[in-house]
């Protein structure tokens, strides 16, 4: 794709250029104005196609499997170890990283910062495609994935916290289809859901720092049903909704950082000057309102430490796992973001928040897997266990940058005023069939 | 009862939070009823006199036709066996109740342990289950509807005594599995559960919790040189209805001693008790937010309007 931008093609980013006012088909904006032709040979010549081909090759039919032979047929079957990797890493890693969608809605909807806008709307598709695939994941280690819906419908278990983590995950991805649904409606050319969403927008944003807070905190506090099984260095009975809550604040900045590098690196073609002019100074912005976030958090962990007097478990090994992790995810980048922040380095923010990303995949998954039963005995994950996390972590990566290359993320849907009634009614009139199958692609 | 109510308080903080976040959900929904029954019943596991036979993990086995387990019950070798992670043998979903054998430091005979489920008066595998598919019965039992269980092991997380165990190899009906109480065919009908009326050894005593207590404390009371002065399960995670007597610490029979003497609920009510705080304050406080910020947004579009616009758009 790259390539062809060198020589002149332009990404279809808005109605088609006059002199012919033609709306574009919808195979055509699937296909981002290139011909066939053009389009395949373009997705044959990217190597990370092969690449995720060869990990669907192998990670499919151990998907499929799972479903066939059963939850034992893909992992230990522990029933000391309830929870594998499907939720330690889905469920526990996913969901923080996630927390971008709200954070930067708050900013800029709450919090007026307008400047964040051009960020805003990746910020939002990261968190719906985190969460999404978060219940992707649940759903691969549920016992009965087809009973998903019972907590909602069939029987209330409201004393429960996962009864709240249900309720809200299912409730915050509906408002979070909602929120990015406006960079799709500017799409297929709808404006009035467009414009209907911007009006709801605060009301979306509220709606999402409230169950945020809560189920950010959720998770953590679902620990605190195992008490003795969590090592005492991630556990308190107070602090833990608190922990992961407000680890989570840095952990969807910095994934916004890092995912942002990224498309800078390989999707610079898809971005707008908006968006490209201004990354820099906003990672800046982001990196600021993450090492507050850290230094909050490392602050909480140590009065945590305190509190609980856990002194003693430092000169442990477990505490030389702690205090990798604290050092690594924490620590480190609290430092290397004053620095760059001081000295507007940016390239050094990113690589801090490489970190905190890490450290807090770290701490979800000692949390969840590997302190866990940590008087008991160390089990580490199943190969089809590991397989199947990779494939799904693969195909998301896959629908992330399917939607980042269609629809107006990383750049501005051109908006030519005159055509926005005709472009409303002309495709759903026409193409009776296309309507249909645009249908399919947003379930 | 000071407990139940905030019990119940609780419960309700999160149904509170659930109907605030969907707006309007009707709250037609009895809060689970938690408190330990009185007069529910119990047994009291004497170990001094268990001696490791198996006959009761075959009662259990043939009163609920379980699969044939994979060593004879007659097969005593398999009360040292353990796992490749050096674990003892626990629940599975095949066995109930399981009997391991611990050698003692310091002495040669060893000591059997019989594990199943507790039955906990405020059971934190109810709590934890987001379909509430356990209830804790008046009898004192803790059943589980294999009708609605989602298969989220939540449950499994929770136990402290790592009772519940999944019927992994299911494809289509994976379900837990653990001890009933011999609920339906046998406690309804006030009768003992088949493992206790089956040990030839009397190391089980079917009976109201209160009595177990007390017969319990007399034991230890006329042969303190025999027995650890402790009842496990009295006041362990707010009590069970299986309880055990021993005469070696508990820790070297297999007993988590560092167990909380609270209910497992009462580490969730700092959460719980947080969330309808978070639903009242949190709009307040970002409407709040969101005003202040319009206000600056317009004072300062009022100062420079040519230039602002352009930013703020
Ligand atoms: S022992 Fe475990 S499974 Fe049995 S009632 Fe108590 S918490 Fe539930
Ligand atoms: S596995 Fe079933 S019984 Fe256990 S908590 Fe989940 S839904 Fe409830
Ligand atoms: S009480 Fe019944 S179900 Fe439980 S271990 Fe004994 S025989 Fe088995």
């Amino acid at each position: 794709m790259k390539r062809l931008v060198k020589n002149g093609t332009t990404p279809l980013d808005g109605p088609r250029p006059a002199p012919d006012k033609q709306p574009w088909t919808f195979k055509e904006k699937l296909l981002l104005g290139l011909s066939l032709r053009d389009y395949l040979s373009q997705a044959f010549r990217n190597p990370l196609n092969w690449v995720a081909a060869v990990i669907l090759v192998v990670g499919l039919p151990v998907i499929v499997s799972r479903f066939i032979f059963g939850l034992g047929y893909v992992t230990h079957a522990s029933n000391d170890y309830p929870w594998g990797l499907f939720l330690g890493f889905g469920l526990f890693c996913m969901v923080p990283l996630s927390a971008s969608g709200f954070l930067l809605g708050t900013t800029v909807e709450v919090f007026g910062r307008h400047d964040y806008e051009s960020i805003e709307r990746l910020a939002l598709l990261n968190g719906l495609l985190g969460y999404l695939f978060a219940v992707v994941y649940l759903l691969a280690d549920l016992g009965q994935p087809w009973r998903l819906p019972y907590p909602m419908v069939v029987s209330w278990g409201p004393a429960a916290v996962l009864f709240l983590v249900g309720w809200h995950v299912a409730t915050y991805l509906s408002v979070q289809m909602a929120e990015v649904s406006a960079s799709f409606f500017e799409w297929v050319g709808w404006l009035a859901g467009k414009r209907f969403i911007r009006r709801i927008a605060l009301g979306l944003t509220t709606a999402g720092i409230i169950l945020s807070t809560l189920h950010q905190g959720a998770l953590g506090a679902l620990f605190t049903y195992a008490p003795g099984k969590v090592h005492p260095l991630w556990y308190s009975d107070e602090f833990q909704w608190v922990f992961f809550f407000c680890s989570s604040i840095p952990a969807g900045l910095c994934m916004v950082i890092v995912v942002s590098t990224i498309i800078k690196r390989t999707m610079g073609w898809r971005c707008d000057s908006n968006f490209l002019d201004n990354l820099d100074r906003l990672t800046i912005g982001l990196a600021k309102g993450a090492s507050m976030g850290l230094v909050t958090y490392f602050t909480i962990k140590l009065i945590g430490l305190a509190h609980d007097n856990e002194w003693a478990y430092l000169a442990t090994s477990w505490g030389g796992l702690y205090g990798m992790e604290m050092l690594m995810g924490v620590v480190v980048p609290i430092v290397l973001f004053a620095y760059s922040i001081r000295h507007n380095k940016v390239g050094l923010a990113r690589f801090a928040a490489l970190l905190t990303v890490l450290g807090i995949v770290l701490n979800r998954l000692n949390t969840a897997l590997f302190t866990f039963n940590w008087n008991l005995y160390q089990e580490l994950p199943h190969i089809g266990e590991i397989i199947i996390v990779v494939s799904i972590f693969t195909i998301y990566l896959l629908v992330y940058r399917f939607l980042l290359y269609r629809l107006p993320i990383l750049y501005t849907w051109k908006e030519e005023t005159v055509v926005e009634e005709a472009v409303v009614v002309i495709p759903s009139a026409e193409k009776p069939s296309e309507t249909q199958s645009l249908g399919e692609v947003s379930a | 009862m000071g407990k139940i109510s905030r019990r119940k308080f609780l419960a309700a903080g999160v149904a509170g939070a659930v109907a605030g976040s969907i707006g309007g959900a009707r709250s037609a929904w009895a809060a689970p009823k938690l408190q330990g029954y009185p007069d529910g019943m119990g047994v009291l596991v004497d170990l001094t006199r268990c001696i490791g036979c198996r006959t009761c993990e075959a009662a259990c086995n043939a009163e609920h036709n379980l699969p044939a387990p994979q060593e004879p019950f007659d097969d005593l070798s398999v009360l040292e066996k353990e796992s490749h992670n050096g674990a003892k043998r626990r629940t599975d979903e095949s066995a109930y109740t399981v009997v391991n054998r611990y050698e003692i430091p310091g002495s040669d005979t060893p000591v059997f342990r019989k594990m199943q489920c507790n039955h906990c008066n405020e059971p934190s595998c109810l709590t934890s289950c987001f379909v509430n598919a356990y209830t804790k019965t008046g009898e004192g039992a803790v059943i589980y509807d294999p009708e609605v269980c989602v298969g989220c092991r939540m449950c499994m997380v929770a136990c402290p005594f790592y009772v519940p165990a999944y019927s992994y190899s299911s494809a289509l009906n994976p379900l837990i599995v653990k001890c009933n109480f011999c609920y339906d065919n046998r406690l309804v009908h006030g009768q003992p559960p088949a493992c206790v009326e089956a040990c030839p050894q009397e190391a089980m005593v079917f009976g109201h919790r209160e009595q177990l207590l007390a017969i319990g404390r007399e034991r230890i009371r006329y042969q303190p040189d025999k027995y650890v002065d402790h009842i496990y399960g009295e006041k362990e995670v707010g009590g069970t209805a299986w309880m055990y007597l021993s005469g070696v610490p508990f820790e070297q029979v297999g007993f988590d001693t560092t167990l909380q003497k609270e209910p497992i609920i009462s580490n969730v009510k700092g959460f719980l008790g947080m969330v309808p705080m978070v639903l009242a304050i949190w709009p307040a406080l970002f409407t709040g937010f969101h005003m202040l910020a319009k206000k600056r947004e317009r004072n300062a579009a009022a100062d420079c309007q040519d230039d602002k616009k352009g930013e703020s758009r």
